[in-house]
Formats: C-alpha cells, structure tokens, sequence
C-alpha cells in the first residue's frame, strides 16, 4: 500500500498539555470505509488524541504527523480541518446561551459545504428528517445550544450535528458515557447512518457497549500515550472478560486506574 | 463630492470628514457666547433668560467624579459651542449637496426619491439639523416631528410647557452645560390617540473639529399615543477628543407608549486610547400617566468615555419603565453605564437587562438604581446585569443600588461574569466556523435579549456594529 493513499493515519504523534507529554508515539491508520475503536484506562491519552486531531489550541504537537487524504491535518486550523470533512463529537460539548440550535447548525453547515449548501427550505426539510430519525423532539432545534441540556441531550446534539454536517472522517470522543441503554441506540443508529464506504470513524470508548451497536473492524488498546495492541472484534471480547491487566502484564506498562 | 477620509483609523468606516464651509462661534464659554447661540438660533427672550440661568448654575457646580472612569479634567474655553455647515442656497427647503452625500454616505438618505421608507428622519450635522423627512405625512395625523430650533420657534408653548420638567437645568453638571449651550436635536409631539405610523430618527454627526455637540431632545406623548424613536450617532476618527453632552426627555401621558432606541457609535478613539468622543449624556423619561411605558434600548458601540443612566420615574398607577442595554467596549475605552428606576406610583413595574462587553484594555462598568418610595405600593423590579469578558486585560464592575421603602415591593437581582472561554470558541471552531464568526456567536447570543428588542433592520445593523467592534479581539 503506497502511504499516500491511507485515508487517516497518524504518524509517530507526540503531545504535550501544560509541559505534560500525553502522546508518546502514536501510530494509527484507519482507512477509507473502516471504523476504529479505541480503548484504553483514564489517563491514557484518549482525549488529548481526539483534541489534537481536531487542533486544541492547548495541545502542543511536538512530533510526528496527522494526515487526511494526504493532507497534514496539523498545517490546518480547527475550522479548516471541519472544512476538509473532518468532525470530532465531544465528550463534554460546551453551551453557547442566546443561539438557537438551528441558527448554529445552519452556520456550521454553510461554513462546512461553501458552494454546496443547502437552501435554507432544503437544509430546514433534512434538518427535521434528521431530528425525527434520531427521534429528538421538535422543540429541541428552538432551544440555545447545549444549554440547559441534560447529558444525554447533549450527546444527540453531537449526533444531530454530525448527521447536520456529513463528514467523511469522523472521531468520537467517549459518546457512549453517561448514556442509558435507549440513548446510545440512538447514537449508534446515528452512526449506522454515516457508516459506509466513504467514511472513516475513530470510536474512543471506555467500555465495549458501545461495540454492541457500532461494530469496529479494528480495535487498539492506548496505554500512557502510546498504542500497545491492536486487532480485530475479538479483541473487544477478551478485554471486556479480562480487564487491561493482560495488556500490561503483556507491555510492561505502569497499572493505571480503570 | 467633497467628502474624504481621514486616515487615522481604517477599521472605523464612519471616521471620514466633510469639507464644508462652517459658520462658527469663537471658542470657550461666557455669556455672550451663549447670547450669540440664541440669537443665531432666532429664539425668544425666555429660551435666552433659561440658558443664561443654566449656566450660572453650571459656573458653580464641578464635574461628577464618582463614576468608574478615568479621564484628564476637561477644558470647557477650549470648545467650540456652535459650528453649523453655511447653506449654499436660499432656498430653505434645500438640502446642500455636500450634506446629501455626507448623509447618504452613512446610510440616512434624506431626499424623497431614496429616503428610507418606514423611518422619519432628523439629521443633525455639528449644531443644527439640516433636514427632517416624511414631515407632511406626520403633520396630517397631528405629529409634530421637527428640530428643537424650529420647535422652539413655532410651538413656544408646548416646548415652554414641557421642556427642562423632567431634566432640569440644576440636576447635574453636564445637564446644566447642555441647557446652556445647547444647539439643536429633535422635538417629537405625539397628539391624543395617535399610533405614530414610522419610527421616529434622529441621526446626529459630529463633524467640525473641536466642536461639542449639545443636543437636545425632547419627546411628548400624550394621552393613548404610541412612538418608537430611534436616534444613531457617529462622528470623524480625530487624534482629539470631542465632547458630547446631550439631555433627552421624555414624558408619557395616560396610555402612552414611548420606545426610545439608541445605537450608539460615536468614534471611539484609536487602540492606545488616543481620539475619540467623551460622551456625557443624560436621558429620562417620566411615565407621568397611568399604565403609561417607557422603554429605552441602547446598543452603546463608541465612544472614548461613555457616562449615561437612562432612567425612568414612575409616577402613573400602573406605569412600566424598560431599559435593555448592551455595552461594548474595546481597547481603551471607558464606560460606566446603566438606568435609575423609580418607582413612585402604585403597581409599578420595571425591567432592567443590561449585557456588558469587554475586551482589550477596557473598562466596562454597570450602575443601576432601583429605588422605590415609601408610599409606593406592590411595585415590581427584575434586574439582570450580565458581563462578559474577552481576553485577559479588560475589566468589567456592577454597581447596584436598590432602595426600597415600601415593604410590598418585590425586586429581584441576578448577576453573571462570564469570559469567553477557550472551549467554546474550539467548539465552534471545530463546526468550521472561523475564529471572528466563533466570537461574533458567541457574543451576539449574550446580547440577544436586547438586540430583539430594536426594530428588525437596526437590529441587524446592531449585529454587524458589534461584530465589527470586536474583530481581531480574541487572542
């Protein structure tokens, strides 16, 4: 495979936060159609990995590269990496009080599709589609954005804006926590919704729930920054079974807590 | 066209300056000053005997010193009281070229054929206003809509009538200058019963260096009438400052509505604080008749020193006073703003919204007083005085005052400070919005509450005001 066509892949990635190295030479390829899931105890580094490929002004990349269809991700500003098809659902969305969810979603779609946009009657039309297919209540696109909205609100949010904007990589940063049985099948029936041959998805979870819904083809193990096992489906079995003491054991990491 | 730019500040787009030939007064101020004013103006003796009484007055009295701004003392001889643009043509209905286009250029066009459809129009350049639009439609439903001068001139007895009742010359220092000095603004009469059909404008321009502007304005709706006036204000981008100290009164009747609105962009002076216009303005309205409303929006975007309560008393049963601001201040710039509510009459209501927005190196304060008398019975208050912050180096206070003398009262205060976080604009950020449009979100959702209360297209204008403001702020 000549390395310019990987679709995602990160190359020797190292990160720091507050003089703090988080990452610590992380490599990861996920290609074109595929979905990922990354798992690792509190501390790993799941988050800083989401917050740096989104470009988290308060992560300091030292080393190593980020690239999207042959492009390095890390030469872009966070709103040109949204521009470029790439999406990062948040594990804690903030709330941004006196804008309604509509007037946000237009914005970020019109500044994510330029020449395609949506007429306003046609992005209105998809718009309700999408609230309905994720069976959110009308009401909710009148409300300010995350504002007042419960945990599980908030995460559809996510989802809504990540149907809302179609991005052709997407990563997902710990959706599936704080959510009871029927609001992560609705998250993964929004996921289903995108997952296809041109779309590639990087799941960071903390429990195999979520896998139940979301069916990785490939699964890493993220220990102190770094990817210390990968493989397929099966791999979400045994962890669940047998915790991540095996991997330690196995790598010779330092226990951290789960 | 003779109109250009000055080239001190390119981000200000209003800073260009007008060469016009002015007719001016020698600078500083005594009484002959203020004689040659009124006689300029073709006032008569009593407007004369007024100012004169105002500015002894004035002579006695030293500037306020207790608000949250910090400015060198100000030199009063070294101020020109009067400059009007000389008329060209003899014709008094005609409006000259230059200040067509002057006007034209910030946005108020004032000839029949371009005017703006659904707003009357005062424009005021420098001391005098040089036209009023849409006059005969207003005059055939009972309207009095006209410069102070005129008003002066033609309807002694009502301006005589109503004129310094609600500021008079002796309530404070810059309102005792003004009723010196004062030059022109607009007079605006609403008859019995009358719903006024167009929003009522008055565009105020400083041009002429060292000029002050005094303006005056004064508004009456009588008995069942309703007006919706709004005033805008800019001035040249200059290295001096200009002084601006106007008094707006306003009297409502039983029944009547009045909704007085303010954008404010009166030059602000460049980022190290250098320039811009000190503005000291002093606004009330007396809701005189029962069920009576007042309700002022200001949008506060200029500006060097912004020092300016408008308030309401509620003297009619039933009486509601409104004030909803938002006051942006950027680089150096001061302003320490807010509203007085009192309540006098029974069953009085008052709501107060005020969004303070700072960034750069500015200071943004909020002083507010709630007070109701003793006698006062079940009246109501709601106060919410939010302050957002953008970057570390701005500061922003709030000053509220409540006194209360009437155990039936029920008056409720909420506060917030918030500063706009790194999170939140990564969050927008990462929706592919840009850095500015992430801010300009971010901000016009804090001042929402206000901006929904302007007439649709200034609230649009309000929106791009603020985002211009605030461009290149974060950071």
């Amino acid at each position: 495979m000549s390395e310019a066509q990987a679709y995602f892949e990160i190359r020797n990635l190292h990160a720091e936060t507050e003089d703090t190295p988080i990452l610590k030479g992380l490599d990861l390829t996920i290609s074109k159609g595929e979905t990922h899931a990354l798992m690792g105890p509190n501390g790993s580094g799941k988050s800083t990995l989401a917050n740096v490929i989104m470009g988290h002004p308060a992560y300091e990349v030292t080393e190593g590269e980020i690239l999207f269809k042959g492009e390095n991700l890390l030469e872009m500003e966070p709103e040109e990496r949204a521009q470029a098809g790439v999406f990062l659902a948040f594990q804690y969305p903030v709330s941004v009080p006196g804008v309604s969810v509509a007037k946000f979603l237009k914005s970020a779609h019109d500044a994510t599709h330029g020449e395609s946009k949506l007429k306003p009657a046609e992005f209105l039309k998809e718009l309700r589609e999408n609230i309905k297919y994720l069976d959110i209540d009308d009401a909710f696109i009148n409300r300010f954005l995350n504002d007042g909205f419960s945990g599980g609100e908030k995460k559809r949010m996510e989802i809504l804006q990540m149907l809302t904007l179609k991005p052709q990589f997407a990563v997902m940063d710990e959706t599936d926590s704080g959510l009871d049985i029927d609001a992560l099948q609705v998250v993964a029936k929004g996921v289903n919704k995108l997952t296809g041959p041109n779309f590639g998805l990087l799941v960071i979870t903390h429990y195999e729930r979520i896998l139940r819904y979301i069916h990785p083809d490939h699964l890493h193990v993220l220990i102190d920054g770094k990817i210390v096992h990968t493989g397929g489906p099966e791999l979400v079995k045994k962890l669940e079974e047998n915790g991540y003491d095996w991997v330690r054991e196995q790598f010779g990491q330092e226990v951290l807590v789960g | 066209m003779s109109t250009e730019s000055t080239a001190i500040l390119d981000d200000y787009k209003y800073g260009f300056y007008t060469d016009i030939e002015s007719d001016a007064v020698p600078k500083g101020l005594n009484e002959d000053i203020i004689r040659i004013i009124s006689e300029k103006k073709g006032e008569p003796e009593w407007m004369l005997e007024w100012r004169l009484k105002a500015y002894r007055w004035w002579l006695k009295k030293t500037a306020p010193s207790w608000a949250h701004l910090n400015y060198p003392p100000i030199d009063y001889q070294d101020i020109c009281y009067y400059s009007a643009p000389r008329k060209k043509s003899d014709q008094p209905d005609e409006i000259d070229a230059e200040l067509e286009a002057t006007f034209e250029k910030l946005g108020v066009p004032l000839h029949e054929r371009n005017r703006l459809a659904g707003v009357a129009v005062d424009a005021v350049f420098d001391s005098v206003s040089v036209a009023t639009t849409h006059r005969e439609m207003l005059q055939e439903k009972g309207i009095i809509f006209c410069s102070i001068s005129e008003a002066i001139r033609d309807y002694p007895d009502l301006v005589r009538k109503y004129l310094g009742t609600v500021v008079p010359y002796t309530d404070n220092f810059f309102a005792s200058l003004n009723s010196a000095v004062f030059t022109d603004g607009s007079f605006c009469y609403i008859p019995k019963g009358v719903r006024c059909p167009v929003e009522l404008s008055t565009y105020f321009r400083i041009n002429a260096l060292d000029t002050g502007q005094f303006e005056r304005t004064l508004i009456v709706a009588e008995e069942s009438s309703y007006v919706s006036y709004l005033e805008g204000c800019t001035a040249p981008a200059r290295d001096r400052h200009q002084l601006h100290a106007a008094v707006v009164e306003l009297i409502a009747l039983d029944n009547a509505e009045i909704k007085y609105a303010t954008v404010q962009n009166w030059y602000a002076g460049d980022k190290d604080g250098k320039g811009g216009i000190y503005n000291f303005v002093t606004k009330r309205g007396h809701c005189r008749g029962k069920r009576s409303k007042i309700s002022w929006t200001q949008v506060e975007a200029g500006a060097a020193i912004t020092w300016k309560y408008p308030s309401v008393f509620l003297e009619g049963d039933g009486s509601t006073g409104e004030f909803y601001s938002v006051a942006v201040t950027t680089n150096r710039m001061q302003a320490d703003t807010g509203t007085k509510m009192v309540h006098i009459g029974n069953n009085t209501k008052s709501t107060i919204v005020s969004k303070g927005i700072s960034a750069g190196h500015s200071v943004n304060s909020y002083r507010g007083l709630v007070q109701v008398m003793p006698d006062a019975h079940q009246c109501r208050n709601y106060s919410n005085c939010d302050s957002m912050l953008i970057g570390p180096d701005c500061s922003a206070n709030t000053f509220p005052y409540i006194e209360s003398e009437n155990s039936s009262a029920v008056i409720e205060h909420e506060a917030t400070t918030s500063r706009v976080s790194e999170d939140q604009i990564f969050y927008l950020r990462s929706r592919g919005l840009s850095e500015e449009d992430a801010i300009s979100m971010v901000v016009n959702g804090f001042a929402r509450e206000v901006f929904k209360q302007l007439p649709l297209e200034f609230s649009v204008e309000a929106v791009r005001l603020l985002e211009m403001k605030l461009e290149g702020s974060i950071g």
